[in-house]
């Protein structure tokens, strides 16, 4: 993008176009000609890699906008909608969903490769201010696409990241109202955050042209942190670093399909499965991972407005850090002191985004304020003194020189692919951390439907759907379900005239008809599992002050910690049944009388799953409540197992499709990365 | 570590082998980036529930008096069902088919035993308006749009539309009762 290109156009069309506009010849300086160091690693492919996310949130968020309705009473629904019925719809929400924390995985490696290498110091620092402009952008349209589902999560998250700004003097408040748009958060709020979500990915992408144009002003930084001297010490972009970041991007698809097919609910809260209720907050408010480190850092501060400062403080002071670190060697590789620290202040992010995850009590304050002092003193004191005292090693004379010294590629690779699993454990990791803190576990049950090959057990979910349907429809609805549904290809199994059949049996309100009154009609295909009650304040009123919950999504709703180290564990071997584990022991943790010194309120009972252990839900079904024809034990034991089944299907009636189509997708990427690797070998044999 | 020279030589001696990497590599690629592409096309067909609420409708034909005709709705598109007089059955039986513009006789438009009841989707087949019921020159519909004119029968006899009105599919449940789709 700079200085006249030296592009020859061929075609006396092109030569025509060429000067008129003359983008071929941008292309070509920029994409083709442009000069790159012949030393960089793979962690300098995470520039493209962030491109390729970027573009992959852009195009599946636009998809997802054409079928998501932003108004609170059916922005819920909606999203359930694209999931269960949109052609694709469930992997586009997947990839849209997975793709954030994808997309922060990478800039936070992008961020740690510019800090580790120094790549923010002249001439490169307004390329370095504007990376962090476009972090921050991505904060704030990461947040706002988080509120859409209205989840609970949603719901809360924008309350409390709202309220920030009431920390404020004088303006606090106004521009909180500002924000919401009300008195509280509500439907003008959700409306305004999914304008600005849609608008802001745009924003990021004006200022990613900008951050090029930067780039290819100063040239690209290297692992040695010399500039480029003679022809020697580079390549061309195309196809050296074309087929670099190509094998780059494939090998990060790998890694991001695991997510898409496998464990599209490792990295997001079980909470958000629950509809936003204004009036009832969950016990543990967590952000997304990704904020997590600053968000320790806001509550390590006792003072409100002084913490609020310090948590944009510990962004705002990335803008300075061309001018904080004083040191004029860029690389740490030749700064044995600056090197260990910058491993201490990696290690300083992880610990506090574990103690973001964790309630603010006790210990955890104590450790969150000091790692808050670690987190600034690296910015504030170590870099701009080190810079004075430390006494570096020797630079190469050249890039050619440092090529020739080193064969530092496959070290690269193994730290990469480390480092990918390792931010994929913590975002993880912090998430059971959320839930039921402490306590004995449910059991772990055999599902037919876990790991990466499983499926439904037809059987076992119609015999479940005998449960739900004689036992647990008397008080729970499934609204998101339709009796079409039963008889769609991965659920029970029913035939379409099956379906017709039990749809018939129920009978659905409909109307007004020409005389302008409500009748009641069988039920079709289309109808959904309705609640039996006519509203939710009947449903409380009958229940003793507690709505039974609607069951479409409460195998995915409810979860528990699983704990270090297993979550670990849980990251390979795709472990995702918390809620199914829990709803089966729920409904066999009745317990008669309940523990010494436990009072149980009036009305009642004691569970030992339940969190608090008091539950309003009377024991819902016995042994030999419900008759079986095909042999099937009739105990509780195997109903809950059913019942459970019936309901994780209920919760993802695509489930087969995701992991059929998992397989598939993995298997070609692996190949394609495999060829591209050769390609990218055989292409750069005549540079090494 | 080898030097630009030996590779040039080692290149040409195996050009076939590098170009089949090449090529299997690109054709892999492109594979891929086509069947990614499917599903962000697909999505935008009706969806599941979509499809579903398109079920067939059945309407009650007894409050439609002789000479009037309804509305109803399905699958978002207007349907005329109409109950016609025996002289509006007569004009569209007597009409000689060279007087058509898409010649269809009205024995094939309507169900037998049911001669007196029209079914037709209320879509004009020039741009997509609604055509007025019991108006215009044939005492059928009238296109306030451009102009087009079709008879009792549905059938386009004037104007630019070029086709009759469509015949939904339905079929009687009973006398009094009409299953639409
Ligand atoms: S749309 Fe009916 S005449 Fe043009």
């Amino acid at each position: 993008m700079s200085g006249p290109s030296t592009y020859q156009p061929q075609s006396p069309l092109m030569k025509w176009l060429e000067q008129r506009l003359p983008i071929a010849g941008l292309v070509h300086s920029s994409f083709i000609a442009y000069p790159t160091p012949r030393n960089l690693n793979y962690w300098w492919t995470f520039g493209a890699i962030l491109s390729m996310m970027l573009a992959v949130q852009i195009v599946t968020g636009i998809v997802l906008a054409m079928h998501y309705t932003p108004h609170v009473d059916l922005a819920f629904d909606s999203v359930e909608r694209i999931v269960r019925d949109v052609n694709y719809g469930w992997l586009l929400r997947n990839m849209h969903a997975a793709g954030a924390s994808m997309f922060f995985i990478a800039v936070y490696v992008h961020m740690l490769r510019g800090l580790y290498y120094g790549s923010y110091k002249a001439p490169r620092e307004v390329l370095w201010i504007l990376g962090v402009i476009i972090y921050l952008l991505m904060m704030a349209t990461g947040f706002m696409g988080y509120v859409l589902p209205w989840g609970q999560m949603s719901f809360w998250g924008a309350t409390v990241i709202t309220n920030l700004f009431s920390a404020f003097p004088v303006v606090g408040d106004s521009i909180v109202t500002l924000l919401w748009g009300g008195y509280s958060v509500g439907n003008p709020t959700l409306n305004r955050f999914f304008s600005l979500h849609y608008l802001l990915p745009f924003v990021i992408a004006g200022v990613v042209v900008l951050h090029v144009w930067a780039l290819h002003v100063t040239g690209q930084n290297n692992p040695a942190g010399v500039e480029p001297k003679t022809e020697k010490d580079t390549v061309p972009f195309t196809p050296y670093a074309t087929l670099k970041d190509v094998f780059g991007m494939s090998c990060f698809l790998v890694f991001y399909s695991w997510f898409i097919f496998y464990m599209p609910n490792y990295l997001g809260d079980a909470e958000n499965y629950v509809p936003a209720n204004p009036g009832v907050t969950p016990p543990h408010i967590v952000p997304e991972w990704y904020y997590l480190p600053f968000y320790a850092i806001l509550r390590s501060i006792p003072n409100k407005l002084l913490g609020v400062i310090a948590m944009f403080g510990a962004i705002i002071v990335l803008l300075f850090l061309p001018w904080l670190d004083s040191c004029k060697v860029r690389s740490s590789r030749y700064r044995p002191i600056a090197k260990r620290f910058f491993w201490g202040f990696v290690a300083t992010c992880l610990v506090l985004g574990w103690l973001g995850s964790k309630p603010a009590e006790g210990i955890y304050t104590t450790l969150g304020q000091v790692f808050t002092f670690f987190y600034f003193a690296y910015f504030l004191i170590v870099l701009p003194v080190l810079g004075r005292m430390e006494k570096t090693l020797p630079l190469p004379n050249s890039i050619a020189e440092d090529v020739l010294n080193k064969g530092k590629v496959t070290k690269a690779v193994a730290g990469l692919v480390a480092v990918l699993f390792a931010g994929g454990l913590m975002v993880g990791g912090v998430q059971p951390a959320k839930a039921n803190e402490g306590g004995e576990n449910p059991p772990s049950l055999q599902w037919s439907f876990a790991g990466p090959f499983g499926t439904y057990d037809r059987a076992q979910l119609q015999r479940g759907f005998k449960i739900y349907k004689e036992v647990c429809s008397n008080c729970h609805s499934l609204k998101l379900l339709q009796y079409r549904n039963l008889a769609e290809p991965g659920g029970p199994g029913f035939t379409v005239e099956q379906a017709k059949a039990i749809a018939a049996e129920a009978q659905i309100k409909d109307g007004p008809n020409d005389q302008g009154e409500m009748f009641e009609r069988p039920g079709r295909l289309a109808d959904t599992f309705h609640s039996p009650f006519p509203n939710e304040q009947a449903a409380r009123a009958a229940n003793g002050g507690a709505a039974p919950p609607d069951m479409s999504l409460l195998a995915k709703a409810r979860t528990y910690s699983r704990g270090f180290p297993q979550f670990i564990f849980d990251f390979f071997t795709q472990f995702q049944e918390q809620g199914p584990n829990y709803i089966a022991a729920l409904l066999q943790g009745y317990e008669d009388t309940p523990p010494e010194g436990f009072s149980l309120p009036d009305g009642s009972f004691y569970n030992k799953w339940y969190p608090g252990h008091s539950i309003k839900m009377p024991p819902p079904i016995q042994s030999g409540m419900v008759s079986y024809d095909d042999g099937t034990p009739e105990t509780l034991e195997q109903y809950a197992k059913d019942v459970t089944s019936f309901l994780m299907w209920a919760s993802e009636p695509h489930m087969e499709a995701r992991k059929r189509l998992g397989l598939q997708v993995m298997i070609f990427l692996i190949i394609l990365s495999g060829l591209l690797y050769f390609v990218k070998r055989k292409v750069w044999s005549n540079v090494h | 570590m080898k030097g630009l020279g030996i590779v040039t030589t080692e290149a040409s001696a195996e050009p076939t082998r590098r170009d089949f990497l090449y090529i299997a590599t690109g054709a892999v690629a492109a594979v891929g980036a086509a069947a990614a592409v499917w599903p962000f096309i697909s999505q935008m067909n009706p969806d599941a529930s979509t499809i579903a609420a398109g079920a067939p409708i059945e309407v009650d034909l007894t409050p439609i008096a002789q000479g009037q005709d309804i509305k109803v709705f399905w699958r978002g598109q207007p349907i005329y069902i109409m109950n016609r007089t025996p002289k509006q059955v007569e004009e569209a039986r007597n009409t000689p088919l060279s007087d058509l513009k898409d010649p269809q006789t009205d024995q094939a438009r309507t169900k037998e035993g049911h001669e007196n009841w029209l079914v037709v989707v209320g879509i004009c087949t020039h741009l997509g308006c609604i055509p007025i019921a019991h108006e215009g020159k044939y005492d059928g519909f009238f296109c306030p749009c451009h102009g087009s004119q079709y008879d009792s029968s549905g059938r386009i006899r004037q104007g630019p539309a070029p086709l009759n009105l469509p015949i939904p599919p339905y079929q009687f449940v009973s006398d009094t009762k009409v299953q639409i789709g």
